[in-house]
């Protein structure tokens, strides 16, 4: 009985096997898995780097939209040594922690990235963030946005008005994660852009951002998705939501919804690509050359309103590809919305994440 | 005749075996037959129920991340006195280890393990990494210190030995809202660190209040299921089934469109003047939804069994207590009742086990005061990727269950359960 069980076992084995090599033989013909955050995000990618990629070389790009749990994936898949992503979009912080722990390739940045059309190296080329394992993409912001129907007089205008519940009435919906909330809590509380981190890095400055925090936490809806802000918005659930500003400004432009954007405060961040340990094949490597250099990047915004992470690209930064809406001043970075920005720093959010979890958990479930 | 009796009281067959091995024999096969039968299921059930279920449990005790990376490390730390820091011999076993795991990059895997402990220990370990790699040569010990403080600090080295055993018990001591000291002492967390512990007080307590309204809504259904002429309770068993094979998301969905604050009942109690247009009543995104929308998803879990037994309870038997006197009340309760109370057991098992683990409905509707601590395990599988707390979390729920499940069987007898 004991052969007759080792016998199926092994033959069972051999199928599996030989099935599985059989798909992977057929996706590695000519298709590229790329991992990303969904919505109008996702569709700016397909229509600014995808398509245009598939229409050169013939190369299938299969999308899935897992980038909120993309470092959870990507460590179970590089654990089980069976990875299936070939490219993630991860914001920078995660990137840090996925490089760390080696499960991502490092990055020769000049070798791999394409050169500025005037020649500029790829190193010099892009904004921050060049860490070893991370080519940037984005410059986008978190930030604030209102429904103009739900305020007659007055408009909400700063930070400290979000939190003013008696004199901006209505709801308010907030990332269900510390970061973000604790920092605009600060704000609202008077410390400076600049000083906030360091206040952070204090005990008394993690209760002092909570207090704030308490003072309108019986007015808040958390949101877990980027799609959520503007829904709960345009439902009028909420009176101000915080949200990406890319998802903000499609539902202004494609929607037509009344929404004004709060750019005072706004948390700026980078997004980019990882590539997951041993998926660097030479083919990806002519993808990713193609998808970041400095005419593609700005291709992007033309579809959403994420600011290139190349410098290069600003200048051919144009109009909204359906609405002809010219996209500078929808730029987090162009300087009129760039006035009080907080740069959020994204290794204090990873020494320090799993610590203010801890609390802002407990903190939401009293 | 010869042939089948080779020795007195022994029975053998034709070729002379004896009859009992022969029996076994053919027997055996059939036996292998019926193994080979339900091989297929017991091979997936191993494979995806208890392997997964043993190997999460092993992931809350497992702490292979300091003994493996920081090898050295440990081994110079074995005779450690952990009152002064240690010698020159740590340190440079120190930089030894940080240059090799920079080198495998393996590195961040300790520095995210010893950062659950104490936050900041990610940036001293990584850090330390980049840096000791570019040291020259020794001694160490001065040059680890100026590259960060944390190594001139007797804690940071005692933290690194408590956790260099194979397995920790830390994971388990922060699941019920415990920490573990620098001096190594078990103390509770700070109040408003505490989560756990409530959060599983908070399941059990909503499980109950959701079996209890079940029991109570589902035994007029399941007796009307039984009692009525079977072309009306047949058209009844469709409604009770229609529910319980849709979408869970749909079902949980259209709660949401039903109850939220501008739903569809708020606007009916509006406009009938019930209540005001800014006095919408909150009832979903909360515990009240929760429960709500669990007791909707698991109410068919309790109509079945209970319809199942309600069905074999011959009419006669409550006319018979009728004509000896009681009066219906009496003879409902003192007759009918006790004879579904297998029904009532088995539906309740179901249903309370099931609303203890259940994940997706409170996540949509639960807000943040109607989350259960399943929630709080996929949070930690997901997002903060802290696997272990996430094991040793789904250890504990797996030990609450069973003890519910002993607690059952001794009351109501899961031998005398009818599950439908």
């Amino acid at each position: 009985m004991k052969k007759l069980l080792k016998r199926s076992i092994v033959a069972t084995a051999i199928a599996a096997v030989s099935m599985t090599m059989m798909t992977t033989a057929v996706q590695a013909e000519s298709s590229l898995t790329v991992v990303s955050w969904g919505g109008s995000y996702s569709k700016s990618q397909m229509r600014a780097y995808h398509e245009p990629w598939t229409a050169k070389t013939g190369t299938k790009i299969l999308h899935e939209d897992k980038s909120g749990t993309g470092l959870a994936g990507i460590r179970s898949q590089v654990e089980a040594n069976n990875v299936s992503w070939d490219l993630v979009d991860m914001l920078e912080g995660n990137a840090m922690i996925a490089c760390d722990e080696g499960l991502i390739e490092e990055i020769n940045y000049d070798e791999i990235l394409a050169p500025a059309p005037d020649g500029t190296p790829a190193s010099k080329d892009f904004l921050g963030g060049l860490n070893g394992c991370f080519i940037p993409q984005i410059y986008y912001a978190t930030l604030f946005a209102y429904n103009d129907e739900m305020f007659k007089g007055e408009k909400p205008s700063t930070i400290a008005d979000i939190f003013d519940l008696e004199k901006f009435p209505g709801k308010r919906s907030l990332e269900k994660i510390p970061a973000g909330n604790l920092e605009w809590a600060l704000m609202a509380d008077g410390v400076a852009a600049k000083d906030i981190y360091d206040v952070l890095s204090t005990e008394e400055g993690v209760t002092r951002a909570f207090k704030k925090l308490d003072t309108i936490k019986d007015s808040v809806i958390w949101w877990e998705a980027g799609a959520q802000p503007p829904q709960l918005l345009s439902d009028k659930e909420v009176s101000i939501a915080s949200g990406y500003n890319g998802r903000f400004f499609g539902a202004q432009v494609n929607e037509k919804q009344p929404f004004t954007i709060i750019w005072d405060g706004q948390l700026a961040e980078i997004d980019g690509w990882v590539v997951p340990k041993g998926k660097l094949t030479p083919e990806l490597k002519k993808y990713i050359k193609f998808i970041t250099d400095t005419q593609r990047l700005a291709d992007q915004s033309k579809y959403i309103s994420y600011g290139p992470a190349r410098k290069s690209s600003a200048s051919l930064v144009d109009k909204h590809a359906d609405t002809g809406v010219d996209m500078k001043p929808h730029m987090p970075t162009s300087p009129a919305n760039f006035t009080n920005p907080i740069i959020k720093n994204a290794e204090w959010w990873a020494n320090n994440n799993d610590d203010m979890s801890e609390r802002f958990n407990a903190w939401l479930s009293k | 005749m010869a042939n089948t009796y080779s020795k007195v009281g022994e029975m053998t067959t034709n070729d002379g075996v004896p009859l009992k091995i022969s029996l076994q024999r053919s027997q055996r096969k059939l036996k292998l037959w019926a193994f080979l039968l339900v091989a297929p299921l017991l091979i997936f059930i191993t494979i995806s129920f208890i392997l997964p279920v043993v190997s999460m449990t092993m992931r809350g005790v497992e702490n292979p991340q300091v003994a493996n990376i920081l090898p050295n490390v440990v081994d110079a730390l074995y005779v450690w006195d952990g009152v002064d820091l240690p010698d020159e011999a740590a340190y440079e076993a120190l930089v030894i280890d940080l240059t090799a795991g920079r080198k495998n990059k393996n590195i961040g895997k300790v520095a995210s393990r010893l950062n659950y402990e104490r936050s900041g220990m990610r940036r001293v370990i990584s850090g330390s990494s980049r840096k000791a790699a570019k040291l020259k040569e020794g001694p160490y010990k001065e040059q680890m210190i100026k590259i960060n403080k944390a190594w001139g600090d007797v804690t940071t080295w005692s933290l690194i030995k408590r956790e260099s055993g194979a397995f920790t018990y830390s994971y388990l001591v922060a699941a019920v809202d415990y920490k573990i000291t620098d001096q190594g002492d078990i103390v509770a967390k700070s109040e408003e660190k505490q989560i756990y512990k409530s959060l599983f007080g908070r399941t059990l307590m909503m499980s109950f209040t959701i079996t209890i309204i079940c029991i109570l809504l589902a035994y007029p259904i399941a007796y009307l299921l039984a009692t009525l002429p079977m072309a009306k309770s047949n058209l009844l068993m469709i409604l009770v089934l229609l529910p319980f094979w849709t979408s869970l998301l749909v079902r949980t969905t259209t709660w949401i469109v039903l109850l939220q604050s501008n739903g569809v009942l708020n606007d009916i109690l509006v406009w009938m003047n019930i209540i005001d247009d800014s006095g919408r009543l909150q009832m979903i995104y909360n515990q009240t939804g929760t429960i709500i929308a669990m007791t909707h998803i698991l109410l068919p879990f309790m109509v079945l069994p209970l319809y199942s037994v309600m069905k074999t309870i011959p009419p006669s038997y409550m006319r018979a207590a009728l004509s000896l006197g009681a009066n219906p009340v009496v003879s409902y309760v003192r007759v009918y009742i006790p004879m579904t109370v297998t029904g009532i057991g088995a539906g309740s098992l179901l249903v309370f086990i099931l609303s203890i683990g259940y994940y997706i409905t409170p996540a949509l509707v639960g807000g943040q005061s109607g989350v259960l601590i399943s929630n709080m395990i996929a949070y930690h599988m997901q997002n903060s990727l802290n696997w272990g707390l996430a094991g040793a979390l789904g250890f504990i729920l797996l030990v609450i269950v069973m003890i519910f499940y002993a607690i059952f069987n001794k009351v109501i007898g899961i031998d005398k359960m009818k599950m439908g």
